[in-house]
C-alpha cells in the first residue's frame, strides 16, 4: 500500500518543467497571438480598438467556419484539400438554385430558398461523401483523394458560372451572411455557434472521443474495435459540409459568386488549425487550439493593413508565420513525447 | 577468468528519474572486454532504462560515466555509437521494403568514387557476413519478404558486425525459434573471444545462463546482485528478481502435464477450412466456453494471421467462421467485437493509445455500452480504477498516460480493457512475451479466472510455456497447417516441440 501512495505522490509531484513541456502545443500559440496583438497595437493607434476586434472577427468568421471540419479531419491524421473548392461550389450552387436578376447571364434554375439551400448542403454532403470513400473504401491517401475533389468541384463550380459572376443568394443565406443583429454581424454568431458546437461533440461525446484515439493510433483504435473507416468517413463529411456552409456565406458575406473565390480559404483554414497547435500526426489538439490560429491570422492579416507594409511583403510575412508554426507543430510534439518517455 | 582486465564501461551511482518517478536507484555497472554480461530483472527493474543511457538515448541523469577509465557524458545515440556501443531494442527497427543487403549496412552502403552505392560488392558483404551467422538468403530479396524470426536476426546480425566494442542486445531470443537461438549464441561466444563487450537481457533465464559469464539482477531499479554465471542457478536468479520464493512460480514444463478431458460445452467459435494466401491452409477447430485452446507454431506458422482472421482484421481467402452456430464474416473489427469476439495482439505498440492516460485506454472498447451519445466520464474512471485495482496495475493512477507504465503493466491494461464486459471469445496473442514471472503468473491467473466465467479463450503463442501454463487442449500450427491436436493425453514441451 505504502508503494502505491508513493508512486501516486510522485506522480503529483511531476514538477512544473515537464506539464509545461506536455503544454508547449498550447502555449506557444497564445504567446504568438500575444505578441503580435502586443507588436501591432504598439505600432498603430488604430489597431487595438473595438471597431477594430469586430472587424478581426468578421474577417476571420468564413475561415473558422471552413475550420471547425478540418480540425476534425487534421486531428484524424488525415488532411482535406477540397475545403476551399467545395466552399466555393456550394456558394456558387446556392445561387444557381436562386432567381438571378435579369442581367446574370447564367442558365440556372431558380427554386425556393429552402430548397436551394438544402440542395446545396445536399451537394458539398456528397461531394464530401465522395471523399469518404475514395479515403476508407479504395483506399486512396486523403491527400491525393482530396487533391482529386478539388479538382472536381472547381470543375462543378465553372460549368455552373461559365465565367460568369451571380449576385442573388436566399434571402436567409444573405441575412446569416451580411446582416447584423444589434451590431453584430450574424456570420460572427454562426462561425462562434459552429465553433462551440465542435467543441462540445469532440470533447464530450464518443464520437469526438473516437476521433482522437484513432487519431492517436490508428491501429490501436481498430484492434478496440472501432470502426476507423466509419469515424474517417464521418470526418470528411463533416469537414465537406462546414466548408459548404462556409462557402454560401461566404457569397453573401462577398456578395458575388464566382470562379476561384475562395481559393485563399484552403491555406487560411490549414493554417488556422495547424497554427493554433492541433497535431499534424493527429491525436492532439482541438477546436480550443483552432480559435488560437484564427485569431493568429486574423489579428496579423489585420494587423499588416494597419502598419502601412507593402502589400506584397505581407504575402512573405505569412508564409513565414505559417513556417513557424509548423515547427513549433511538430518540436511540440517531440517535447511531449519526450516527457512521455 | 584470464588476468584481471579493467573495465571498457563503468557506471557509477546512476539515477535517473520519470517525472519523479525514480526508475534507478544509484546503480553502479562495470562491462569487461570480451565479457557476456546477462542482465536479469521484473519489467520495470530498470534494465532496459540502464542500456537506454548507456546506448545514449536518455542523456539527463545523474552519477558517473566512464569509457576506458574516462569521464564521459553521451549527447546523443550518435555520440554512443562513435565511442563503439550499438544497441539492437526489443522492437524489431528494421527498413522491410529495402533488400537484406541494404538493411546490412543501412547508413553505411559501400561507394565508390562518384558516391553511387556499389550494389554488388554491397550484396557480395552482406552474404558474407551473414553466412558468418549461419543466415543463408539472398541478399537482394526484400528483406519484409522474410518471416520476422529471420527479420530479427538480420538485424542482430547487422548490429554485431558493425565493429562495435560494446553491443546491447535486449530481449533479442523472444522471436526466435530454438534453432535460431543457438545460432545467435554461438556468435555471440565467437564475438566474446575477439573481446568484444556484449550485454544479454532476456527474460529466459535459461539463455542467461548458459551463454553469459556475469549476471546482474536488478529489483526496482536498484541492483540486487551480481555474479558470476557458473555460481547461481535460475532459482536463486528469480528469487533474487522477485524477493519471494521463486521456485514454486516458474514451472520448467520439461516433465509431461495431463491435460484433461475434451469439454463439452457449447462450441463458441468454429473454424472451417480457413485459407489466407500463402499463410494458412485448410485451418479447422472449434473453441468450447469455459475452454482455453492452445495454438503453438514457430514464427511465422500463421498464428498472427489466423488470430487477425478471427478478429476480423484479415478476411481469409477461403472458409467460413461461425459463431454461436452463425456463419459470419467481419467486415471489420467493429464488426468482430459486436458479434462478441475481442483480440490482445502480441505487439502492446499495436493496442494501447500511449499519450492518452490509463482509463481511455481501458474503456475505448467499451464507451458504446456506457455512452449512447455523450462520455461519462466520472464512469469510466470508475470502471478503469475497478480493473486497475483487480488486475494490480502498477501505479495505481487512472489519470496517468499510458506511456508512463512499465511494459508488463501495459499489458495488464491490454487485457483490461476487454474485461468489463467480457467477449464470448477472447484470442490472446502471446499473452505473456517479455513479461517477468511475476506478471506472467498475474496474466495466467486472470484467463483462468475469465475460463472459470464461461469465456470461450484462444491463446496463440510461440513460447512452448506460455501454450502449456494456459491450455486445456493444444493444436500446433506448422506452417500454415495444423498438423497434431493434444487432448486428453499427457503433453511437454519436448512433445510441443518435436510436433511443431
Amino acid at each position: 500500500m505504502s508503494s502505491e501512495t508513493a508512486f501516486a505522490e510522485a506522480h503529483r509531484a511531476r514538477g512544473l518543467a515537464p506539464f509545461l513541456r506536455s503544454q508547449m502545443r498550447n502555449i506557444a500559440p497564445f504567446l504568438t497571438l500575444i505578441c503580435l496583438s502586443a507588436f501591432f497595437a504598439f505600432a498603430s493607434p488604430s489597431f487595438a480598438t473595438l471597431d477594430n476586434l469586430g472587424n478581426i472577427l468578421t474577417q476571420v468568421s468564413v475561415t473558422g467556419i471552413i475550420a471547425v471540419g478540418l480540425t476534425f479531419v487534421i486531428l484524424c491524421a488525415e488532411i482535406d484539400l477540397s475545403i476551399a473548392s467545395i466552399a466555393n461550389v456550394t456558394g456558387i450552387a446556392v445561387a444557381y438554385f436562386t432567381l438571378q436578376e435579369s442581367y446574370v447571364n447564367i442558365a440556372n434554375i431558380p427554386l425556393p430558398g429552402a430548397v436551394a439551400i438544402i440542395l446545396s448542403i445536399l451537394l458539398c454532403a456528397l461531394l464530401g461523401l465522395v471523399n469518404a470513400l475514395g479515403l476508407t473504401v479504395i483506399g486512396i491517401p486523403s491527400f491525393i483523394m482530396t487533391l482529386a475533389m478539388m479538382q472536381i468541384a472547381a470543375g462543378i463550380s465553372a460549368l455552373l458560372v461559365r465565367g460568369q459572376i451571380a449576385y442573388k443568394v436566399p434571402s436567409l443565406i444573405t441575412t446569416l451572411g451580411s446582416g447584423s443583429i444589434s451590431g453584430i454581424p450574424w456570420i460572427v454568431i454562426v462561425a462562434a455557434i459552429m465553433l462551440l458546437g465542435g467543441h462540445l461533440v469532440l470533447t464530450y461525446t464518443r464520437f469526438g472521443r473516437y476521433v482522437y484515439m484513432v487519431g492517436g493510433n490508428r491501429e490501436a483504435a481498430e484492434y478496440s474495435g472501432l470502426n476507423v473507416k466509419l469515424i474517417l468517413g464521418a470526418v470528411m463529411v463533416i469537414s465537406a459540409v462546414c466548408s459548404g456552409i462556409g462557402g454560401m456565406l461566404g457569397v453573401a458575406h462577398f456578395g458575388s459568386a464566382q470562379q476561384n473565390e475562395f481559393d485563399t480559404y484552403l491555406l487560411d483554414s490549414i493554417a488556422a488549425v495547424v497554427v493554433g497547435g492541433t497535431s499534424l500526426f493527429g491525436g492532439r489538439g482541438g477546436i480550443g487550439n483552432t480559435i488560437v490560429g484564427l485569431f493568429v491570422l486574423g489579428v496579423l492579416n489585420n494587423g499588416l493593413d494597419h502598419v502601412n507594409i507593402d502589400s506584397f511583403l505581407k504575402i512573405l510575412i505569412r508564409g513565414l508565420i505559417l513556417l513557424a508554426a509548423l515547427i513549433i507543430n511538430v518540436f511540440a510534439q517531440r517535447l511531449r513525447e519526450k516527457a512521455a518517455e | 577468468m584470464p588476468e584481471v582486465r579493467s573495465p571498457i564501461l563503468e557506471l557509477q551511482g546512476i539515477t535517473k528519474s520519470f517525472g519523479g518517478v525514480e526508475a534507478l536507484r544509484g546503480v553502479d555497472f562495470a562491462l569487461l572486454p570480451g565479457e557476456i554480461h546477462g542482465l536479469v530483472g521484473e519489467n520495470g527493474a530498470g534494465k532496459s532504462t540502464l542500456m537506454k543511457i548507456i546506448a545514449g538515448v536518455h542523456t539527463e541523469f545523474s552519477g558517473r560515466f566512464l569509457i576506458d577509465g574516462k569521464e564521459t557524458h553521451f549527447r546523443s545515440t550518435r555520440d554512443a555509437h562513435a565511442a563503439g556501443i550499438a544497441m539492437v531494442h526489443q522492437e524489431l527497427s528494421v527498413a522491410p521494403d529495402l533488400t537484406v543487403a541494404e538493411n546490412v549496412f543501412l547508413g553505411n552502403q559501400p561507394t565508390n568514387a562518384l558516391g553511387l552505392v556499389q550494389w554488388r560488392r554491397m550484396a557480395r558483404e552482406a552474404g558474407e557476413q551473414l553466412a558468418r551467422f549461419g543466415i543463408d538468403v539472398d541478399p537482394m530479396t526484400r528483406l519484409g519478404d522474410l518471416p520476422i524470426g529471420l527479420q530479427q536476426l538480420i538485424e542482430i546480425a547487422r548490429v554485431l558486425f558493425s565493429g562495435a566494442r560494446i553491443v546491447i542486445l535486449d530481449e533479442p531470443t523472444s522471436a526466435l525459434s530454438p534453432p535460431e537461438v543457438e545460432r545467435l549464441f554461438a556468435t555471440l561466444r565467437r564475438l566474446r573471444e575477439e573481446g568484444t563487450a556484449i550485454v544479454f537481457i532476456s527474460h529466459f533465464i535459461e539463455d542467461i545462463l548458459l551463454v553469459s559469464d556475469t549476471v546482474t539482477v536488478f529489483r526496482n531499479g536498484r541492483k540486487v546482485a551480481e555474479t558470476a554465471s557458473a555460481a547461481t542457478s535460475k532459482g536463486a536468479l528469480i528469487e533474487a528478481m522477485i524477493g519471494r520464493g521463486g521456485e514454486a512460480l516458474e514451472h520448467s514444463y520439461t516433465d509431461d502435464l495431463m491435460l484433461p478431458q475434451p469439454s463439452d460445452s457449447t462450441v463458441v467459435l468454429k473454424a472451417d477450412q480457413l485459407s489466407l494466401a500463402r499463410s494458412l491452409k485448410d485451418v479447422s477447430f472449434e473453441a468450447r466456453a469455459g475452454e482455453v485452446l492452445g495454438i503453438y507454431g514457430f514464427m511465422g506458422c500463421g498464428q498472427q494471421e489466423l488470430s487477425r482472421i478471427l478478429f476480423g482484421k484479415l478476411k481469409p481467402d477461403g472458409g467460413t467462421l461461425v459463431v454461436e452456430g452463425r456463419p459470419k464474416t467481419f467486415a471489420s473489427t467493429a464488426a468482430a467485437r459486436r458479434a462478441g469476439v475481442a483480440l490482445v495482439p502480441e505487439s502492446r505498440r499495436d493496442m494501447l493509445f500511449h499519450q492518452e492516460p490509463v482509463y481511455k485506454n481501458i474503456s475505448i472498447s467499451i464507451l458504446d455500452r456506457i455512452s449512447s451519445l455523450l462520455l461519462k466520464p466520472a464512469q469510466e474512471r470508475d470502471i478503469a480504477k475497478r480493473q486497475v485495482e483487480q488486475l494490480q496495475i502498477r501505479p495505481p493512477v487512472v489519470g496517468l498516460d499510458l506511456g508512463m507504465l512499465s511494459g508488463g503493466n501495459q499489458q495488464k491494461v491490454a487485457l483490461a480493457k476487454w474485461l468489463t464486459y467480457p467477449p464470448k471469445l477472447l484470442v490472446l496473442c502471446e499473452p505473456t512475451r517479455g513479461m517477468d514471472v511475476g506478471a506472467k503468473n498475474d496474466v495466467i491467473n486472470i484467463v483462468r479466472d475469465l475460463r472459470a466465467r464461461g469465456l470461450a479463450i484462444i491463446v496463440l503463442s510461440t513460447e512452448p510455456e506460455t501454450v502449456l501454463s494456459l491450455a486445456d487442449r493444444i493444436l500446433v500450427l506448422k506452417r500454415g497447417t495444423l498438423v497434431r491436436e493434444f487432448s486428453n493425453e499427457p503433453v511437454s514441451k519436448d512433445r510441443l516441440l518435436e510436433a511443431a
